[in-house]
């Protein structure tokens, strides 16, 4: 792996991830977070969109008049996510009826078309997949996480309705955690996801605040610096 | 410890610290506690116990992670006072981990999360109610009718064993202690004449019923008057200001006045409206939350005007029986607009001319000199 493709996964995934670093594609992120399934579902559909998208304006880098690329990038992530929901609406109909409006809504997810601009039309077809990989992947990590985290506080439960995903097998991969009467609602209603995501968002930072510290006390033992000027800045 | 200290301006000596201020609104909250505990049961006394002792460790817990001055701030009392509203307002034989969760979001959360004592947006307590409310509707609503009305009678184990386990020693369940002689379940007075209205019947009918004397709810009125006491109280001692219950309370009367003038049948009158529900309360001891709240007198009225507004809005239109936690929460977020536009002239100038900077972040943690 080069450096390009180990800086384009680490940008992706984590310091400049999607949805809690740049904050981009909020309202599916928090509309379609109450369960993991619903999360997975726009996840992929918004992944796939991605590398689409991020392929084509590539490809097309060259070519497209700089005043029209913005309408042009729209054009392409629309036609994408029309695929896409028909797909869904072909094979995981079940899902595409829960998911309803958000999914002709990723259109408008900013990564997307942020991606399009800021990488994709600057890079080859190659990079600009991979980014498109990686930053969609990073996107539906954090939406599983958040997923996940709602589900088991307002449900108990882990995949559930995992059919309307992956077919009826899938209906015996629930897992209930825990079993109650009093389900705590508010974890499924929006302002769980708002609270979740900022605990998401919070938690990051103090990783990186630790990894931060910790790479500065390295610093300090070995770099010693004799101050030659007083006027270096 | 003696220490000299240096405050910014006014200098003016003032005997109360913060601590000094909430203990005064504790105790003003007695008389209205005694007569809740009177009213309904011993569960008033669980759930406060509960609620201080959550509000305590957890903000102690928060602070020790914060790496606070820990000492100083549980001597504040705000903790205690914070455990002590929620635990006033939710049902007195709610399940015990209704309360700890409600009262550790509170002070964890909305509170602690947003830099503690004097930084926090919304009240604590009514924010961690309506968390619960919206969570936990069901147990929320369980209300039990007020001592003189209900068949069973019980006693402090029953409502400690129903707290901790959700039936009575003998085995009684919430649902069965909510039924009268004839089996019907009493709701509050707010809750029963939404339901009356709901199936077609006029306010008088939904007055005529055994939990009203006079349409005040049986055990709700005495316990309104008794915070009544208390608030009125808090404002002789100047620790609270008039403008915030005069004003909630005035406008929730005006807006209740016009809609029961515009059709009696279907709108509970102003009287009603005052004397059922939290609305004293919540006018006195929740409203004036001095962190929250508006901090100029001017965008004290209006803060609660529109609180009084709203309460009779959503009341009257809204899916839950009582407003107050609502419409508080909601003018909170309102309160630096208000604060922006009733800022008050400085001293020297013109009240007219408007300085244009941007509202002074000061802190309003301190507020034992309003």
């Amino acid at each position: 792996m080069t450096n390009e493709y180990k800086e384009l996964t680490l940008q992706g995934l984590w310091k400049n991830n999607p949805a809690i670093v740049q904050l981009l594609g909020l309202c599916p992120l928090l509309a379609v977070s109450g369960t993991v399934v619903n999360a997975l579902g726009l996840g992929i559909a918004t992944t796939l969109v991605l590398l689409g998208s991020n392929i084509t304006v590539s490809l097309v880098r060259n070519i497209v008049p700089n005043e029209i690329r913005i309408p042009i990038f729209v054009m392409v992530i629309a036609s994408f996510v029309t695929v896409i929901e028909l797909l869904m609406h072909a094979f995981t109909f079940g899902l595409y009826q829960v998911l309803g409006i958000f999914i002709p809504l990723i259109v408008t997810n900013c990564a997307i078309i942020g991606r399009a601009e800021a990488y994709a039309s600057k890079h080859s077809v190659k990079f600009a997949a991979y980014d498109g990989l990686m930053m969609g992947t990073g996107f539906t990590l954090i939406l599983v996480l958040l997923g996940a985290t709602r589900e088991i506080l307002g449900l108990g439960t882990l995949f559930s309705g995992a059919e309307l995903l992956l077919g009826n097998w899938a209906s015996d991969l629930t897992i209930v955690v825990y079993q109650t009467d009093a389900n705590f609602l508010l974890a499924i209603l929006p302002p769980g996801a708002f609270l979740g995501l900022g605990f998401i968002i919070a938690a990051k930072n103090i990783i990186d605040q630790v990894i931060k510290d910790r790479t500065q006390v390295k610093d300090k033992k070995v770099v010693q610096r004799a101050r030659v000027t007083g006027t270096d800045i | 410890m003696t220490k000299l200290q240096v405050a910014s301006s006014p200098h003016h000596h003032n005997q109360r610290d913060t601590g000094a201020v909430m203990r005064l609104v504790v105790y003003a909250a007695i008389p209205g506690i005694a007569v809740q505990t009177y009213m309904f049961g011993y569960g008033v006394l669980v759930q406060l116990a509960l609620a201080v002792v959550t509000a305590v460790v957890t903000e102690v817990v928060i602070l020790e992670i914060r790496k606070k001055n820990t000492e100083r701030a549980v001597k504040d009392y705000s903790a205690l006072l914070c455990g002590l509203l929620l635990a006033i307002s939710i049902p007195p034989l709610a399940p015990w981990w209704i309360i700890v969760i409600g009262t550790f979001f509170s002070i964890a959360i909305v509170k602690q999360l947003y830099g503690g004592l004097g930084f926090n947006l919304f009240n604590p307590a009514m924010a961690g109610y309506v968390m619960l409310l919206i969570s936990f509707p069901v147990q929320m609503t369980a209300w039990l009718p007020p001592v003189s009305l209900t068949i069973q009678n019980v006693g402090i184990w029953d409502t400690i064993h129903t707290i901790f386990t959700g039936y009575t020693a003998t085995g009684f369940s919430i649902a069965q202690l909510q039924a009268t002689v004839d089996g019907a379940t009493m709701a509050t007075p707010l809750d029963h004449i939404k339901t009356a209205l709901s199936e077609g019947y006029i306010i008088s009918e939904g007055l005529n019923n055994k939990i009203f004397n006079a349409s005040m709810g049986v055990g709700w009125a005495p316990v309104s008057f008794a915070y009544l006491i208390g608030g009125l109280v808090l404002i002789k001692a100047k620790v609270i200001n008039w403008h915030i219950p005069a004003s909630m309370i005035i406008a929730a009367m005006a807006v209740s006045a016009v809609l029961s003038i515009y059709d009696m049948s279907t709108h509970a009158s102003p009287w009603f409206h005052l004397v059922n529900g939290s609305l004293i309360v919540g006018a006195f001891f929740i409203a004036t939350d001095p962190v929250s709240a508006s901090t100029t007198n001017r965008g004290r009225i209006v803060f609660g005007a529109l609180i009084g507004f709203w309460i009779i809005v959503i009341r009257t239109w809204g899916g839950y029986p009582d407003a107050i936690a609502f419409a508080v929460v909601l003018m909170n977020l309102a309160v630096p607009l208000i604060d922006y536009y009733t800022k008050p002239g400085t001293y020297g100038h013109q009240n007219k001319v408007r300085n244009m900077a941007k509202p002074s972040p000061a802190k309003k943690s301190q507020q034992g000199d309003k």
